[in-house]
């Protein structure tokens, strides 16, 4: 059976609207860093598909990908830095929590 | 002329008044009243050397090789010059008749200062008080040399300010406070219509300038006459009965005269300054400024001598029923002051060489003096006993030696006994007023019988009738040396200043003639004030009940009389019945409910949508993005279905 381009298409639509998702309805910072963590994923997924499909003797797309994803886990390490010294004041990660910026 | 000596009798007065307003605080009572009398004494010497000068130096500005009086302007400088020909200026003139206000103005004020000095001894503001009259002397003499009607309007209402300032002078009295605002409020209705006045006659003229006005007053009224009829009246009767207005508000004339006596709530020098001999005339200098022009028009002039002669005659019955001796006084001012219109408004160049204009201000002289003179001893009155109504005087003679002589001598004047003052001014007026209409003459006549009658009764009741009881437990007794001298110089002054020969010094035209007592006329008034003494000596020198009586028998004339007849009621219903609940009250509800309406419609419906909408500003990004994703997905519907 042929790898179609829908094949790598679709489980990227799932795992970004299940990022989406999560993005929104989870109230524990952990959780929705993870769902962001996920829609970063699903949309280098389609950087290098479309780039494989596509344009199968360029490799823009796939450092493109390499690069986001360096960007990606900075982000994430000062994101978790963030969240941790969030805990230290507030004793906790609820975001329903987190309302002191607000005033 | 040099300019100094002009100049300095305005500026004179006015750096007194923002010393003593600025630093009074600070200075002890005696050092503040000293320093403001011997600014205005000083004020007086300049004034009177240079009317001195202009009178009798022959200098060919001042008086033409024949003998003819000139109008020279000794400065006259442009201070807003809007555009080429809208030009206020600023300046001095000097002419008979300013001349003879400065005189005036500088003496009564001089002897106001020096007996204020003694009157208010002691009182809270005393420094408060004396720069408020050096302010008032400073407006009242830029108003009387003001070169234009313009600037003649803006030292008009000056002196309005300084009026009001000093009848509510005693702030703490609620009566005081509600008299100062009535005269505002009065005297400034009565300047609109000035003002209107003075727009209509510059607007056709093309001048402010009083002696462009009236040097050629022929081409004045053809060029006014040229803006047509309003109303059944010519332009130039609309201009000049409105500048009229302005003076009848000022000069306290019917129906505008319910200030005046209301005024007298202020200290009583201030009375006899402002409300007696100098602010109270500006509507008869006013007349007297302008009379070129006024004279051409008859039909201005009759209103004049219609509104003058009612109000002398209204003002002299009620002055019969006051009982608080200023008011007295205020009404006999107001009667006094309606001769002088009359008289100037009888005055026509063809009869006598226009008489009556130089009897008005022949009597604006002779008055000032000898009222100033009844109101500074009825200060000395009330300083004695402490009280306004005459029902707390009586047999005062014994007690107050000075100031009985010398209300004597002021009630003689005033009633036209020869020699004093007064007769020769009133005789002349009413030579003028005969010459004019046989009916105005019988009229005046009358009047002057009953200015007569009551100032015996005023001084009578007062000096004689039975004495007061309680002066036993406080002896009433004469005033110290600053509140008598004045007292004795304005009686001597009283009795003498008839004599000046008054025709050689103002005359309409400039040009002197001799005055001639005309003797048909000089008997019946000295008969009519005879009688009229005689009267009021039977009715009230000793206490009896006949007065009394006589009030009962026609007790709704008295007490109509002693209500004033009862304007201060009717304007009460007009402005409180009818202009506030009626007009002011329907246009109070437009503005709330329609104009504020509107307003508050367009803020209750945003902040009704406002309110509806502010959930979507939680602050939570979950919240934001689930919206954006929405949007997002939608536009992105919308573009699927736009490209298929």
């Amino acid at each position: 059976m042929d790898l179609t381009i829908m094949m790598y298409l679709i489980p990227s639509l799932i795992m970004f609207a299940c990022g989406v998702y999560g993005f929104i309805t989870r109230k524990n910072l952990i959780a929705i860093l993870i769902s962001l963590e996920l829609m970063l994923n699903a949309v280098d997924i389609n950087f290098v598909v479309f780039n494989r499909f596509l344009f199968p003797g360029q490799m823009e797309g796939m450092f493109f990908t390499m690069f986001a994803i360096g960007i990606a886990a900075a982000e994430t390490a000062l994101a978790i830095a963030i969240i941790i010294n969030i805990f230290r004041a507030v004793k906790s990660v609820d975001i329903r929590e987190i309302n002191k910026m607000k005033f | 002329m040099d300019m100094t000596l002009p100049l300095l009798i305005l500026v004179l007065p006015i750096t007194m008044f923002l010393i003593l307003g600025l630093c009074g605080m600070k200075m002890s009572h005696k050092l503040a009243g000293t320093l403001g009398t011997i600014g205005m004494g000083i004020t007086a010497i300049l004034a009177y050397t240079v009317a001195f000068t202009y009178f009798f130096s022959g200098n060919p500005d001042f008086v033409t090789a024949e003998g003819v009086r000139q109008q020279f302007e000794v400065f006259n400088y442009d201070w807003l010059a809007f555009t080429p020909t809208l030009i206020v200026q600023l300046g001095f003139l000097l002419d008979p008749i300013s001349a003879l206000m400065l005189v005036v103005i500088t003496t009564i004020s001089f002897f106001v200062h020096l007996y204020s000095l003694g009157y208010m001894h002691g009182e809270k503001g005393f420094q408060r008080y004396y720069a408020f009259l050096s302010l008032f002397t400073f407006s009242m003499l830029g108003l009387v040399v003001a070169t234009n009607i313009f600037q003649m309007y803006i030292f008009w209402e000056l002196v309005g300010v300084s009026s009001y300032l000093l009848i509510g002078f005693f702030y703490t009295l609620p009566s005081a406070v509600a008299a100062s605002k009535k005269a505002f409020i009065v005297t400034r209705f009565a300047d609109l219509g000035f003002l209107i006045g003075i727009l209509l006659l510059s607007f056709f003229t093309d001048t402010f300038n009083f002696v462009e006005l009236t040097s050629n007053p022929g081409t004045t009224i053809s060029t006014l006459s040229a803006g047509g009829t309003f109303m059944g009246c010519s332009v130039v009767t609309w201009a000049l009965c409105l500048i009229f207005m302005g003076g009848m508000g000022k000069s306290a004339m019917m129906p505008l005269h319910i200030w005046l006596p209301d005024a007298m709530e202020g200290p009583t020098p201030v009375s006899a300054l402002i409300h007696a001999a100098t602010m109270v005339v500006a509507g008869v200098y006013l007349i007297a400024r302008m009379f070129p022009v006024y004279c051409l028009d008859e039909a201005s002039m009759d209103f004049i001598v219609i509104i003058g002669a009612i109000t002398a005659f209204y003002a002299a019955v009620v002055a019969c029923a006051q009982i608080d001796i200023k008011r007295v006084l205020a009404f006999s001012t107001i009667s006094q002051i309606a001769f002088m219109m009359v008289s100037i408004g009888a005055a026509r160049p063809e009869l006598h060489e226009g008489l009556g204009y130089m009897s008005g201000m022949f009597h604006l002289f002779t008055h000032a003096m000898f009222k100033a003179l009844l109101f500074l001893g009825a200060g000395a009155l009330i300083h004695a006993v402490h009280s306004n109504n005459y029902t707390d005087m009586g047999g005062l003679r014994k007690y107050m030696p000075i100031t009985h002589w010398t209300f004597l001598i002021g009630c003689l004047a005033i009633a036209g006994i020869p020699p004093f003052s007064g007769f020769f001014s009133k005789d002349e007026m009413l030579t003028a007023m005969y010459d004019n209409s046989m009916f105005l003459g019988v009229w005046m006549t009358m009047v002057a019988g009953l200015t007569a009658f009551y100032m015996f009764r005023l001084y009578y009741m007062i000096f004689w009738w039975e004495e007061n009881p309680h002066y036993k437990d406080h002896k009433p007794h004469d005033s110290s040396w600053t509140m008598s001298l004045p007292l004795i110089i304005l009686a001597v002054v009283s009795c003498v200043s008839g004599f000046i020969p008054f025709g050689h010094f103002v005359t309409w035209n400039g040009e002197p003639y001799d005055i001639h007592l005309k003797m048909s006329v000089a008997i019946t008034s000295i008969v009519v004030a005879v009688v009229a003494i005689a009267l009021a000596t039977v009715l009230y020198r000793k206490k009896n009940d006949v007065p009394a009586k006589m009030a009962n028998s026609v007790k709704w004339l008295w007490t109509a009389a002693n209500r004033r007849f009862y304007w201060d009621e009717i304007y009460m219903f007009v402005t409180h019945k009818i202009i506030f609940n009626i007009i002011c009250k329907s246009i109070a509800w437009f503005d709330r409910h329609i104009i504020d309406g509107t307003m508050d419609m367009f803020a209750k419906v945003t902040q009704k949508v406002s309110y509806a909408i502010r959930g979507l500003q939680s602050g939570s990004i979950q919240t934001y993005v689930l919206w954006y994703f929405a949007g997002a997905i939608l536009l992105g519907l919308v573009v699927w279905m736009m490209v298929i």
